[in-house]
């Protein structure tokens, strides 16, 4: 990849915050005024003026729009305002890359990477649609009785797991990493509520392989990330955390309709993660901690495989609880507690908490963390990946 | 037969933009209807406007033998839909079909909903009719074939 053609170094996140997170339901506020206060948290923790924010990108269709946000803040103007396409948390690095793409090419001096999120007042992700009719593709799923994220990505994982002889086990111990790191972390939902494999052996299916504790939370809140050109990022109170690579996309015929994509058992990360690694000049070796999107945990554990941590056929060696916990582990994941016991924000969350771990700042901190990679939304498409750097990785 | 899944799901109608209309037009009549293509002769499924091998439109409905084998399978116990609310677990399949170059649809397993569930089990499809609904209209189901 010549020079010209990469993110590599280019942006850096200069200041990062989130809401109170909430419960499902439980926001006191409407959805754009947690927006409003998640951008305003993260230009404070940045030390810049709201008004300077020139860029808004987002994803997942957040309703909280670009040019109403820049006039409810008054900016100074407005340069940039994107909006990567897709469901669930696909773009969560993508919006990333969006952005730090918008800095890199001159579209744009500083970009807030924002999500927002009331379930409560907009309608729950984890329930079927109330309507009478269903036309177009979901016609071909609905009626019989698959309608929930769950139910769409179960038999991803059912087909991985037989393909490669992967055991419930695997799938618990991603569960009981989140956990175990949200009992460090205040902010999140699921503090002083610890799992063990007892409970979630115990725990009710919600469609198999899913236990209640595979699956991701529903919650309110939002959250921001402030990213500005690597040449200024110098001059924050914070140390520059490096873009060091982000990209977006899926394989081919990914979005193929009702369920007939060619490489179903996927997480469909097989064509991003090598131009992810490409963009960074890095191997997974180089991983100090991984932040990886758990809609499901399935879904962790292919990602996991696909950005080449683990051979499918060694999944239940690699996915135990002592490889997956910090600081000793030998991939720390999801330090915050992630989407399964921090908050479901969307996986934006999970770009805080790569974030935190560059500048030293995480309640489950890895000594000297220098690369902190984050995958996005796994089984949907497209889907998303990212690096973080410290200034030692440039 | 019965209905596998308890009533008030929504029932499906042929989308606005006419593609997959003789599929559910064909379900009525006891036939299983996919696409295919007059240029390549390749079949496709979920419905599309063009041929993903050869970039045709010119693509045709054409009868398949409703038989399949199990690709992907998923019993599911928690409802996230009032219908499902008394219905206990149920069994959705990922059929395969090889006499349509593999393309799948989703359907259910009908029978006992604590069976076994096999990757790789041969199946023959089950129409299911709902002549009552308004719209009337018929589902394609999934039996093991034994
Ligand atoms: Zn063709």
């Amino acid at each position: 990849m010549s020079p010209e053609r990469t993110l590599r170094g280019r942006t850096a996140v200069v200041g990062v915050a989130e809401t109170e997170y909430y419960k499902w339901g439980k926001s006191p506020d409407p959805e754009f005024k947690l927006a409003i206060e998640a951008v305003l948290k993260a230009c404070a923790d940045a030390g810049i003026d709201p008004r300077d924010i020139d860029g808004f990108s987002s994803y997942s269709n957040d309703r909280s729009e670009a040019s109403r946000l820049s006039a409810a803040l008054g900016c100074k103007q407005l340069s940039f305002a994107s909006m990567q396409w897709g469901g669930g948390g696909g773009g969560g690095s993508g919006a990333l890359a969006n952005g730090a793409a918008a800095i890199a090419t001159g579209q744009a001096e500083c970009v807030v990477v924002f999500r927002a999120l009331a379930q409560g007042q907009f309608g729950r992700f984890g329930q079927g649609p109330r309507i009478r009719t269903v036309s177009g593709h979901p016609a071909h799923t609905v009626p019989y009785g698959l309608m929930s994220a769950a139910q769409m990505f179960a038999m991803k994982v059912t087909r991985f797991m037989h393909d490669y002889d992967v055991h419930q086990e695997a799938l618990r111990a991603i569960s009981l990493a989140s956990y175990a790191h949200a009992q460090h972390n205040p902010r999140a939902v699921m503090y002083d509520r610890p799992l063990d494999e007892a409970k979630y052996d115990s725990s009710r299916w919600i469609t198999e392989p899913f236990h209640l504790f595979d699956c991701c939370q529903e919650n309110d809140g939002a959250a921001a990330m402030i990213l500005v050109s690597a040449e200024r990022a110098k001059d924050f109170p914070h140390k520059p955390c490096y873009v060091m690579a982000a990209v977006s996309g899926s394989q081919h015929r990914a979005g193929a309709p009702v369920h007939n994509t060619p490489e179903y058992a996927s997480s469909g990360f097989t064509t991003v993660a090598p131009r992810l690694y490409a963009m960074a000049g890095m191997k997974p070796s180089d991983v100090d901690v991984l932040q990886s999107y758990e809609n499901f945990t399935g879904g962790v554990l292919m990602s996991i495989v696909e950005h080449g941590f683990c051979a499918p056929e060694e999944c239940n060696e690699f996915f135990t609880i002592e490889n997956l916990l910090a600081p000793s582990g030998k991939l720390p994941l999801n330090t915050s507690g992630g989407n399964l016991a921090e908050c479901y924000m969307h996986g934006l969350g999970l770009n805080i908490e790569a974030v935190r771990q560059i500048w030293g700042e995480s309640t489950c901190q890895i000594p000297g963390a220098n690369v902190a990679m984050v995958g996005s939304g796994p089984m949907v498409t497209p889907v998303s990946s990212c690096i973080f750097g410290s200034e030692a990785t440039l | 037969m019965t209905p596998y899944l308890r009533s008030g799901l929504p029932k499906p109608v042929p989308d606005s933009d006419g593609l997959d209309a003789p599929f559910w037009e064909g379900l009525r009549s006891e036939r299983l209807l996919l696409q295919r293509c007059n240029g390549c002769n390749g079949w496709q499924w979920g419905a599309e406007f063009v041929c993903h091998r050869c970039h045709s439109f010119d693509l045709r409905y054409e009868e398949t033998k409703p038989d399949g084998i199990i690709y992907s399978h998923q019993r599911v116990w928690h409802p996230v839909h009032p219908a499902l609310a008394e219905q206990g677990p149920y069994i959705i399949v990922l059929v395969e079909l090889p006499h349509a170059d593999n393309v799948r649809v989703v359907g259910n397993l009908i029978g006992d909903p604590m069976q076994s569930l096999v990757i790789g089990a041969r199946l023959h499809g089950v129409f299911e009719h709902h002549p009552e609904d308004d719209p009337a209209h018929t589902l394609l189901q999934w039996a093991v074939t034994d």
